[in-house]
């Protein structure tokens, strides 16, 4: 049966396969004398245990699909929102961006009216920035347009 | 006696300055805002606003961070009286008999109480900060690297412990936490592990973007789709005074709580919101009449706010004087002492005793200023509910990017924080705790170094962990908790953290 502890035990000890896997190119060591790889594999070791031990006994754990997942596309949603703005910050600058992001999220996800979407997304963008930017001079990108 | 009271002296002239005293205000403010505001912990506000501390001297920014950790404390109770929804983890407990004496229209007397009590515990705890943290520190002064790795690895045992729920999942995650705090450039041999060409990562994950991810932008995630949330109870300024009657019934559990707050803090884990749990059991257990919890009674506001907020004072025991996080909070301001150049430890009181008596001191001040704060401008900060969800979370947002972003003005610090907020998210739904992968992070580098200096003294000897006395007492202790974790695998009973974990879902009234 599938189980919230199963699958997490399962893609914990996947991850640890992986540290394992990737732990080949640095060197080991010796155990009285430990390498750059000696700390990951042990702790991958670790990891694996208590991944083997979730699935073994994970069987009284919550079913997966109980877990509620009711709210995914609206997760989904806000986290491409959020990867837009990791991927514009630098090439459209702090302003743009932002201003751009919260007007996708208040028009479109959260469908807000279309005068305060675009009002608010301005002044929260052109608000931060004057306060971190010019106030406390914590430097942000400003892009090719100076924004 | 009289050399900690001249030191403290010392310490209000610094805290008393115009300048400190301002930004021991903002944090407070600050603190406030964010444990009002559902979707932002102390956590988050603390590692978001970093960035803004970075124009300040280490002394106002230390203490402008430390106000936002107990303000959040205070704010959290606000929103768990009069909305019965943890404006942060710790006032879960606040909200059972909290919401329930705001139904029966004792909004304000709750909330005076929840505010005088954390007063109290907060400048009582300050006391036994003040006095616990010099000796503490001189004792740490005979740690050598072993005694720190036990010290460390007591210390993701004893937070595993403490978590709600299964040690295992708790382990897994400090494991967890400790892989991605490999990371990064080895301190001993220059050898990249791990970073795929990205040379912003030679430096490691920081804890920053891994908070504000695990804590903040999961949070949003899980819960921005969710339906809105009860109306606002709006008290009134006249009925903020509590009865005499009130007054008496949480004079005891105030005090209890205080002590027990502060001793849970000390100890490593998510100690502010165990200590409101394990207050809440102790004062329905010690009451002549049980049967009023869970329908507005005194002491269950009484005793969780104070313990929550004594708790906050004790975690800065082991930070301040051994240098070493008991949790995910601890370890973010220990993480922003470093960036503004302070190293905690058992020299920094000796080396930089204006920073350390200042922070007290201004300790002392900020409970003052929380005091007056909450208990008038109440419906100010209430007001801020009343802003919707949907227009508030996307400016959190906004703020999480910045905050992250500001720290290295690195992009891939804003690429790590969505990575951890999607893993926080799935984490949470499969009822994961992720406080332990935060500390994981931070205690990597610091535990990878102690065990190969540790084997370069012993020339790879392994004995050298139990045959000194210290580290040999910290490991051991390590290993009892380790077999006390087996005791409801053997006796298929459910131990206090499995009903801690089912009081936080709320799914059992205690």
């Amino acid at each position: 049966m599938l189980t919230t502890d199963r699958v997490a035990g399962a893609a914990l000890a996947l991850l640890a396969l992986v540290v394992f896997w990737e732990s080949r190119k640095l060197p080991l060591g010796s155990l009285s004398n430990p390498g750059p790889a000696y700390m990951p594999v042990v702790l991958a070791g670790v990891l694996l245990a208590f991944g083997v031990a979730l699935v073994i006994v994970g069987g009284r754990a919550a079913k997966l699909a109980a877990a509620g997942w009711s709210e995914w596309r609206h997760a989904v949603a806000i986290f491409a929102v959020c990867a837009f703005g990791a991927w514009a910050l630098e090439r459209l600058g702090y302003r743009a961006t932002v201003a751009v992001a919260l007007a996708f999220m208040l028009g479109v996800v959260e469908r807000r009216g279309v005068v305060f979407t675009v009002a608010f997304s301005l002044a929260l963008a052109v608000g931060t920035f004057l306060l971190f930017d010019t106030l406390l001079r914590v430097p942000l990108p400003r892009g090719p347009f100076g924004l | 006696m009289v050399e900690t009271l001249q030191n403290l002296a010392l310490g209000f002239s610094v805290a008393l300055t115009p300048g400190v005293l301002f930004y021991a205000f903002v944090g407070c403010v600050v603190g406030t805002l964010v444990g009002v505001l559902p979707g932002i912990g102390p956590l988050a506000g603390i590692s978001l606003l970093l960035p803004a501390t970075f124009g300040m001297d280490a002394t106002r920014a230390i203490v402008m961070l430390a106000g936002i950790y107990y303000g959040a404390m205070y704010g959290g109770s606000t929103t768990s009286i009069l909305m019965r929804i943890p404006g942060e983890a710790a006032s879960v407990m606040t909200c059972i008999d909290g919401y329930a004496m705001a139904r029966k229209g004792r909004a304000g007397a709750a909330l005076a109480i929840a505010a005088v009590g954390s007063y109290v515990a907060g400048t009582v705890s300050v006391v036994a900060l003040m006095f616990l943290a010099p000796p503490l520190a001189s004792f740490a002064l005979r740690f050598g690297p072993p005694e720190y790795f036990a010290l460390l690895v007591l210390g993701l045992l004893v937070l595993a412990y403490m978590s709600g729920g299964s040690m295992v999942k708790a382990l897994a995650m400090a494991a967890l936490g400790l892989l991605l705090g490999m990371i990064g450039i080895d301190q001993m041999t220059g050898y990249f592990r791990f970073a795929y060409g990205v040379v912003e990562l030679g430096d490691g994950i920081g804890v920053v973007p891994v908070a504000v991810g695990l804590f903040g932008l999961a949070e949003i995630l899980a819960t921005a789709g969710l339906p809105t949330p009860p109306e606002v109870i709006k008290p009134k300024l006249r009925e903020l005074l509590p009865s005499r009657r009130e007054w008496s019934q949480s004079a005891w559990p105030i005090g209890r709580g205080t002590v027990l707050g502060f001793l849970i803090g000390i100890i490593p884990g998510s100690a502010h919101i165990i200590s409101s749990f394990v207050s809440y059991a102790v004062e329905r257990r010690l009451s002549k009449h049980p049967e009023e919890f869970g329908r507005g009674a005194v002491a269950g506001v009484a005793g969780p706010e104070s313990a929550n907020n004594s708790a906050t004072s004790g975690a800065f025991v082991p930070m301040l004087a051994l240098g070493v996080p008991s949790g995910p909070i601890p370890a973010v301001m220990l993480a922003a002492m470093m960036v503004h150049g302070v190293s905690p430890g058992p020299l920094l009181i000796k080396q930089q005793p204006e920073l350390f008596w200042g922070f007290i001191a201004s300790m002392y001040v900020g409970n003052v200023v929380l005091l007056i704060l909450n208990l008038p401008l109440v419906g100010v900060f209430v007001n801020l509910l009343r802003v919707p969800y949907p227009v508030l979370y996307p400016s959190i947002l906004v703020f999480c990017i910045l905050g992250v972003y500001a720290v290295n003005g690195s992009v891939v610090d804003v690429w790590i924080m969505l990575v951890m907020g999607a893993l926080g998210y799935v984490l949470r739904k499969l009822d994961f705790e992720t406080a332990p992968i935060v500390l994981g992070v931070i205690l990597a580098p610091m535990i990878e170094m102690a065990l190969r200096q540790s084997l370069a003294m012993s020339d790879g000897h392994y004995g050298i962990f139990v045959t000194r006395p210290i580290a040999g007492t910290l490991l051991a202790v390590g290993g009892v908790l380790l077999l006390l974790s087996l005791k409801p695998l053997i006796t298929r009973s459910l131990d206090w953290r499995a009903r801690l974990a089912l009081a936080e879902k709320g799914e059992e009234r205690l």
